[in-house]
């Protein structure tokens, strides 16, 4: 590559050209090991997902894979597992997203003063999010056990007039049971994105409001919740692409059980793609599941955009 | 009158309603965690007969370390942890140079091309990891390694059970570039500029002038790299089968096979918790940085 640049009758020589080509070659160098790495750890597998899933691929196996077409599709939106599973991820979504955002909206307005401790409190509220998913489940786990911490205080806070159900056994109840964990994790994360936010909002601008005779709401409405837009658009994002990757919590607790009750679309491409093998029938779920995370960032993107 | 002025300051009375709520909330995130800590010091039984009151959460009865000592006979637990330490740290210490490297060329160099690969690194921030981690099984299992076997060089075939497996698809973030790129475009070009008239070379400005100046943007990188590979479960979960290479989270499998012991459980759980929680009350306000920097990118 340097002898076709030397070779053309350039300015060489002269300290600009060199310069200029140097501050090239440093920067392609500087930047190959994060692309190279990009490459085959990104796209390829990507590409690799829109190719195999049009393949009868398996993880390990005898004879080489051949093209099938749109076999794997028909199969999928035939397979009455995969509808569940898309169900389960879409209500889980649906209910996580808004609770976890308004709840860690809430948590960020309790936390945002300077009333003493409140370095504690947001610490405290912080915790499960620094604790692995892994241990959480597990732990959650016990607790909701028929006759598990969690239905103890239930059958102590209502003086013995409710009786918990055998939270993770009984398909009505093991998905509500997987999201309000799910929530009691990941809200201090989106507290302290809020919190961000909120820290932005010039401090004059509340008081000038409070000057005008502004209560509490009135001050959100007008001040606050307009001035956490960009924060807003984040959130909203960052929850849904978290809540459609549902996987740890189905696998420690529930292995999809029962009755598919938890099966999500993420743990069914784990479930058939490695424990099954089924590269090719995985590659398909994989690829579904990408164009709904696409599609749904989009749509999102395009509602809080900002309007100009 | 101050509560006119300072809306958030309350005085007296009032202010027992917030305090309460606070400490309610407090409980409510905090009582998992402290019946995994506490119930890891007491025998099964103990920890059944416990739930029905406070005991449950108070170092009461037959305290002691036998959980513990349980969890070194049933799975090699020093050999997880130090995997999962060489594994985190491997990839943190990379990352931060690889992706301080590119980010630095995409934000402060001159060169055909960098605006486009920007923006194709940011628009990758879009697939989750879950989309492709299926396919990357298959691929990781085809690629080449050369090996050296004592006398030669041979090239052997699948990354499967190795630690190269564990840390290299990890390294190139592009998250991590885009908070590099953020950052760097917050010092004066001027710098470099003033280096390279001196005879400085880029990479010297990289190494000697911009990377000194950015130890914020270095330890958000560090935490946000760190968290996910301490946790990382789905992927070490389909590539290590060899229990020498296996990282803390997939021990927790082996406490299902035979008999449960919920002491147990609870023993190892606190064992690969700990270190975690220990290092984020150290460094508690870069922790909570390094999250809320990650909401910049709006």
């Amino acid at each position: 590559m340097s002898t076709t640049v030397s070779a053309r009758p350039r300015p060489r020589g002269t300290p600009g050209g060199v310069q200029r080509r140097r501050e090239r070659l440093t920067a392609f160098g500087m930047v190959s090991p994060a692309v190279v790495l990009l490459l085959c750890f990104l796209v390829v597998p990507v590409a690799l997902a829109f190719g195999l899933a049009f393949t009868s691929a398996r993880l390990v196996s005898p004879t080489p894979a051949h093209f099938v077409g749109l076999e794997n599709f028909r199969l999928l939106f035939h397979d009455p597992v995969f509808a569940r599973s898309l169900r389960n991820t879409l209500v889980f979504a649906a209910v996580v997203v808004p609770v976890q955002a308004g709840f860690g909206l809430a948590l960020a307005l309790l936390v945002n003063t300077k009333v003493r401790g409140t370095t504690f409190f947001r610490t405290v509220y912080f915790v499960p999010v620094v604790t692995s998913m892994v241990v959480v489940s597990l732990v959650w786990l016990f607790l909701y056990q028929k006759t598990g911490l969690v239905n103890h205080l239930i059958h102590s806070f209502t003086f013995g007039l409710v009786t918990g159900p055998d939270w993770l056994n009984n398909p009505r109840t093991s998905l509500p049971a997987i999201i309000f964990m799910s929530v009691w994790q990941g809200v201090g994360f989106h507290m302290v994105i809020w919190l961000s936010g909120l820290q932005t909002i010039p401090v004059e601008l509340h008081e000038a409001a409070a000057i005008d005779g502004a209560d509490r709401w009135a001050r959100f409405r007008s001040v606050t919740w307009p001035g956490l837009r960009p924060t807003r658009a984040f959130v909203l994002i960052t929850i849904t692409i978290d809540a459609f990757r549902l996987f740890t919590q189905v696998n420690v607790m529930t292995q999809g059980g029962p009755v598919d009750s938890t099966s999500t679309v993420v743990y069914q491409a784990v479930h058939t793609g490695y424990d099954q093998q089924q590269t090719a029938y995985a590659s398909a779920i994989s690829l579904v599941f990408f164009v709904i995370v696409l599609a749904v960032s989009l749509i999102q993107r395009f509602l809080t955009r900002e309007k100009d | 009158m101050a509560t006119a002025s300072n809306p958030t300051r309350g005085t007296g009375l009032r202010r027992v309603p917030g305090v309460l709520l606070r400490i309610v909330l407090a409980l409510f995130f905090a009582f998992p965690i402290v019946f995994m800590l506490i119930s890891s010091f007491k025998p099964d039984q103990q920890i059944f007969k416990d739930l029905g009151s406070i005991r449950a959460f108070l170092p009461v009865g037959h305290v002691s370390l036998a959980n513990y000592r349980g969890v070194f006979d049933r799975v090699p637990a020093m050999r997880f942890l130090m995997n999962s330490i060489v594994i985190s740290a491997v990839t943190v210490a990379l990352g931060i140079v690889v992706n301080s490297m590119a980010a630095f060329a995409l934000s402060r160099m001159r060169w055909p091309g960098r605006r486009l690969l920007l923006t194709l690194i940011i628009a990758t921030l879009i697939v989750p990891f879950e989309t492709f981690a299926l396919p990357m099984v298959w691929w990781v299992n085809k690629l080449p390694w050369l090996q050296f076997d004592g006398s030669h060089l041979v090239i052997t075939e699948g990354w499967l059970d190795t630690y190269r497996v564990q840390i290299l698809p990890f390294v190139a973030n592009a998250f991590s570039v885009f908070l590099f790129h953020q950052y760097f475009q917050s010092i004066p070009k001027e710098l470099d500029e003033a280096a390279l008239m001196d005879g400085a070379s880029w990479f010297g400005v990289y190494r000697r002038i911009i990377m000194p100046l950015s130890g914020p943007a270095v330890a958000t990188v560090a935490i946000l790299t760190f968290l996910p590979m301490w946790n990382s479960y789905l992927w070490p979960l389909m590539v290590v089968q060899d229990e020498h290479l296996r990282p803390v989270m997939i021990g927790i499998q082996y406490f299902f096979q035979l008999n449960v012991s919920w002491g147990q459980i609870m023993a190892y759980s606190t064992m690969i918790t700990v270190p975690v929680l220990a290092l984020f009350l150290a460094f508690q306000r870069a922790f909570i940085n390094s999250i809320a920097s990650s909401g910049v990118k709006g």
